[in-house]
Formats: C-alpha cells, structure tokens, sequence
C-alpha cells in the first residue's frame, strides 16, 4: 500500500535551507505488523539563490495483521521511495517543485509538487500555496506455483490532486502562529485489492460470509489546522495544534497535538508529546452488513471506521562534534519513542469468531485495540 | 465539490491580494528585525527534523482516515 | 477558465517586488558602551567615512559577513574609514561568546536598548548603513548574500575620495 506523501518542504523565509544531511532507520511494531528501513535525505545549496533535496527512504514489511489473517495469509514485501527537489529564491520569494516515485510490487506512485512562498509584513507573514498531483497504478499480487506475482487480470488507476494555502504569523517575539486549508481530490481506484467487507449469514458456521467491498470512485477531502508556538523565558518551546478533516465519504475528524522542547546546558534537547486523535466512521462502513448487497458502497476499511487513538511521544537529542572533520559544523543524534494506543469503536475483531465459530457470535466480537510502538533512530550532519 | 471549488479560488484571490497590498503596505512589523532572538532559536523552528516529521506524518496518513494540513513553513531569524 | 485568472493572479502577485528603505538623510546622532567599556559616538567620526554594521550572534548571515567586514576594516582604516559594529541584543553574552571565538579588529558597540536600531529604522538583519564624511547616509543594504561585500568596497571607495 502506498501513500502520497509529500518529501518535507524544508522551512524557508527568504533564506534557504541550511546544507544538512540526515540518515535515519525507523520501525513501526504493532498490531501483527512491523515496518522498518532507512530513510536519507539530502539538502544541499547551490550558489545564493537555489537549494535541492533529495531522499531515500524504504518500507520494509512483514504483516500478520488482523486484516491479513482474516482473508489472506501473512506477507513481507518492500517499498521503495526515492524524491528530488528544487527550491530557487528571488527576493521574498521562494518557488519549490519536486518528484516522488514510490514502488512496491502490487502498487507504484509518482507524485509531482509545486509551492510559491511569499514572505511579506516585514517577513512576519508567510504565505504559500500549493500544488500536488500524483498518478497510482495499482496491481494485486497472488501467489502462482508458490511465487507471487502481479494478478494479470487486475490494473487498476487513482489520480490525486492536493491544494493547499498556509499562512504563518510572527505574533509576538515569543510567538509564532500558522493556519493551514488543504483540499484534495481523489478519482479512480481508492480501494484495496485484498479487503473484503463481511454480511450476516446465519447458512455459515462463523456466522457471517465475506465480501467483496466496493467503494465509490471519487473522494474530495478538506483540512483545516492552526497551531500556536510559544517560547518560555527559560528556555524552552511549548507547541499547540488542532486540525479539522472532513470528506465526501462522510469522515469527520479531530486531531489535537501538543508538544514540549527543552534543551539542557550545551548539548541535549528534550521533547516530549502528545496526540489525540478522533475520527467518525465512513457513511459506507460496517463492521458487520446486515445482508449481502446491502447498500451500493460497502466497506469494512478500519481506516474508515470510527475510533479514537492517543499517541505519547518523547525524544532526546544530543549535540557534537566531530574534531577531525572541520567541513562538518555540527552534528547530532536522536532517539524517539512514540507509543500509539488505538480504540476502535466500530470495528470488531472478527477473528475471534473465525477461530472459535460458535462460541462468540458474528458481531459479539470485542472492539478491536491496537497498540503500536515507534521507534527512530537518525543522526544528522550540518554543513 | 462545487462549494469546496469556489471556496478554494476564493482563497487563492484573497491571497493574491493580500500578497499585492504588502509590496506597498502602511503597516509596520510590530516585532522588529533586531528583536528576533527567541523566534531564531532553533527550538522554534516549526519542523526541527523535517525527516522524522514526515515519517511520522507518513505513519499515521497510512492508518487513518485524516490527511493533509500538518505543516507550514516561516518564522525563524527573518535574516535577508 | 476563472480557475487559471485565479492562479495567475496569484503567481504575479508574488513577483512584486517589496518597498525598499530611504537614504540622503543626515545620520541620526548616538552614543553607545563599547565592548572595551568606552563609550563612543558617532560625532567623534566627523570628517570619516563611517561603516555601521547592525548584527546579532543569533543571526546567521551577519555571522557569516563579520570576517569580511574585518579585512575591509583592515584595508581601509588609515584611509579615513572606520567600521562600527552595532550589537542588537538585549543581552550581552550572546556577542560576547560569539567574539571570543570569531574576534574582529573593528569597534563592537552594544546596543541593548535597541535605541540606534530604531534611530536608524533598521529593516532587516544584517543591516549595513555607510555614512559620507559630511555625515549623510549614502548607502542602505538589508541582509547578507555572498558578494555583498563587493557593493560595500565600491561604495567606500566612491566615498573614500570624496
């Protein structure tokens, strides 16, 4: 599964990035799942007036997820992604574009990006606006003679097409506000080759029988966040942010952050955060449909569903130097933990009564949790 | 689709005018150049580490519903 | 087709360009402690062609200007130039950490009260003001781009000889 990510727009106000290099392993552990790799990415000046970036970054997966282990069988795979990106600044403007091609054997991406950013007011305000388009080709991989390959019966297409304008506000000396719209709109293919929704059939030992889901082919999303970023006379950061999502598949959706930056003496810096995130369920999602055909869009999606999750942060990093390379003008290293606890409220685990078929009815089944932990370890080099 | 359509071109002409108003603008920055010290501290960029941010952005775009709108760039020395 | 309007509208109204800050005034006067603990001001350098750099040690362009701003010192101090570095912190430690590793030759004056920075409406950082031996303000450069030091020396020598 792939996603449209966009590679990082480095922060600018009429100055260009600084040259860094950032090399990072991460590992996601969780829910049957774990995805690790490294991720590297690049920044580097060319003469006054352009910057370009580039990353490599990579999913490696091996999934026994409650998804998978209800229709499918367990699967490693891995994902690739490499970016590129140029930014040229003229005065008090800085233009971006860039490319991001992401592979993986059942699905490719290339996403293509566009920003102007205008800073005005006495460089208190910066505007930007944004531009993103990408192309997927989705495939389904099955297994043939004990190897998998690429289903020659399914190609499937979904194009995207992000906008978005951001503003960010110096208020005070201490204080620094931003205010972010995106709009996007999704066409074609927005499914998954390997869900299946589930309908009570009381012929089926389990109690249910399984589905194709069919889900509609267009989605139009609108987001909407502000945060607040304030700086303690001691020395420290404090950093409030909430954002609204709402889409035509009937999605609303809260997320509310919060985040504590403290460095201590000459070298280390503490962060510790928190998140909380709500979302109301897809109009078309179920759990459990109460008969086959039920409605005309059907999906069992728990990224559809209705659930709340918080996620605990923290992070610690420490600043050296390295005396025998000069070029290098400072460097660091970090770790971060996040533990991601996930309580759905619509979405049961249906392998309960898969595996145990008469003794928990097909619906009677405990709300699934999910518990996730995090991990990320990169070191970072200053030029 | 229609009302988020006009919304976004509504915005984006807003923004065209208010870009075009501060190339000429009356209104003085009430936090003046020289007293940028604490918004130039590097624990006030928005996004410190911008490659564990969009890992992280990345993680939770994959298992949730949401997207969009986690970031904006300014702030900062405000140098040049 | 009121899409595209949109978009261009908004893609030329980045490409205005920004309103830029007046010279031919006459110099404001001041007074300000030096690092050595003197107190020096602009009227002792009547008759001299004077370099006023504002910096701080939290900005990275006026760092990386300041070694540059020393050899143009060093070149022309006995020309009837001098070059006054102008330090906007509230707080001295900051400059002071920064000289001890990166000194420079040229006077560094403390300004903690920002009050010759909004004497002289400074726009940016770094802000670099050269002042002609009559004591009026000829050249105004906001920021520090590599090569801007170049527009500095020609401007002192234009003015060095009058």
């Amino acid at each position: 599964m792939a996603a449209l990510c966009l590679a990082a727009l480095p922060a600018v106000a009429g100055v260009l990035p600084e040259d860094r290099v950032d090399v990072l392993y991460h590992r996601y552990q969780g829910g049957g799942i774990t995805v690790q790799g490294p991720s590297i990415l690049v920044q580097k000046r060319i003469g006054d007036h352009f910057a370009v970036n580039a990353n490599y970054y990579q999913d490696m997966i091996s999934s026994a997820s409650i998804d998978v282990l209800l229709s499918a069988s367990p699967y490693k795979e891995t994902r690739t992604q490499k970016s590129v990106g140029a930014q040229y600044l003229h005065g008090k403007t800085t233009y971006s574009a860039g490319f991001i091609n992401s592979v993986e054997p059942d699905y490719k991406a290339n996403t293509s990006y566009y920003s102007v950013s205008q800073d005005m007011f006495g460089d208190l305000t910066t505007v930007t606006l944004s531009y993103s388009r990408g192309w997927d080709q989705i495939y389904r991989d099955i297994k043939v003679n004990g190897v998998i390959v690429n289903d020659p019966t399914f190609h499937q297409r979904a194009d995207h097409r992000v906008y978005g304008l951001s503003l960010s506000q110096i208020l005070t000396r201490n204080l620094i506000g931003t205010l972010n719209y995106q709009f996007s709109s999704d066409q074609g293919y927005l499914a998954s080759p390997y869900r299946e929704i589930r309908f009570v059939d009381p012929n089926n030992p389990v109690g249910y029988t399984l589905a194709p889901q069919i889900y509609p082919n267009t989605r139009t999303m609108e987001a909407i966040s502000g945060s607040l970023k304030y700086y303690l006379p001691y020395r420290a950061a404090l950093t409030g942010k909430y954002r609204f999502f709402t889409d035509s598949w009937g999605i609303a959706a809260h997320t509310l952050q919060l985040d504590y930056v403290q460095p201590l003496r000459h070298h280390w810096t503490f962060d510790g955060n928190v998140r909380y995130y709500r979302q109301g369920a897809a109009s078309f999602f179920s759990d459990l449909f109460p008969y086959a055909n039920y409605s005309n869009y059907m999906a069992r999606d728990r990224e559809l569903a209705a659930f709340h999750s918080i996620t605990l942060g923290v992070e610690a990093t420490y600043a050296f130097s390295i005396p025998r390379l000069t070029w290098i003008q400072r460097s660091t290293a970090t770790l971060s933990f996040d533990r991601m606890m996930v309580h759905y409220l619509d979405y049961r685990d249906a392998l309960y009564s898969k595996f145990d078929p008469g003794v928990i009815k097909a619906g009677d089944e405990p709300l699934y949790t999910l518990d996730a932990s995090i991990y990320q370890a990169f070191v970072s080099f200053y030029f | 689709m229609r009302m988020s359509c006009n919304r976004l071109r509504g915005l984006l002409v807003a923004t065209a005018a208010l870009v075009a108003v501060s190339a000429c603008s009356p209104i003085q920055p009430w936090v003046k150049p020289y007293e940028r010290e604490h918004l130039a501290d590097a624990i006030m960029a928005l996004d410190r580490n911008p490659i564990s941010s969009t890992y992280l952005d990345h993680v939770f775009e994959t298992r949730e519903g949401a997207r969009g709108a986690t970031g904006a760039v300014g702030g900062g020395c405000g140098c040049n | 087709m009121r899409n595209r309007i949109a978009v261009m509208a908004a893609i030329l109204a980045f490409a205005l360009p920004a309103w830029a800050a007046p010279a031919d005034v006459q110099a404001p006067a001041f007074s300000l402690q030096s690092v050595d603990g003197h107190t020096v001001s602009l009227a002792q350098f009547k008759g001299q062609v004077v370099m006023i750099n504002f910096w701080a040690s939290w900005c990275g362009p006026c760092r990386q200007e300041m070694p540059l701003l020393d050899s143009i010192y060093k070149q022309y101090k006995d020309m009837g130039f001098t070059l006054l570095g102008v330090n906007v912190e509230p707080d001295a430690h900051g400059a002071n950490a920064w000289l001890q590793k990166t000194p420079v030759s040229y006077p560094i004056l403390y300004d903690p009260k920002s009050q010759v920075s909004q004497l002289y409406q400074v726009q940016a950082m770094p802000t670099t003001v050269i002042i002609d031996r009559q004591g009026v303000v000829r050249f105004v450069h906001n920021g520090y781009v590599p090569g801007d030091e170049n527009q500095y020396m020609n401007s002192i020598r234009s003015l060095i000889v009058q």
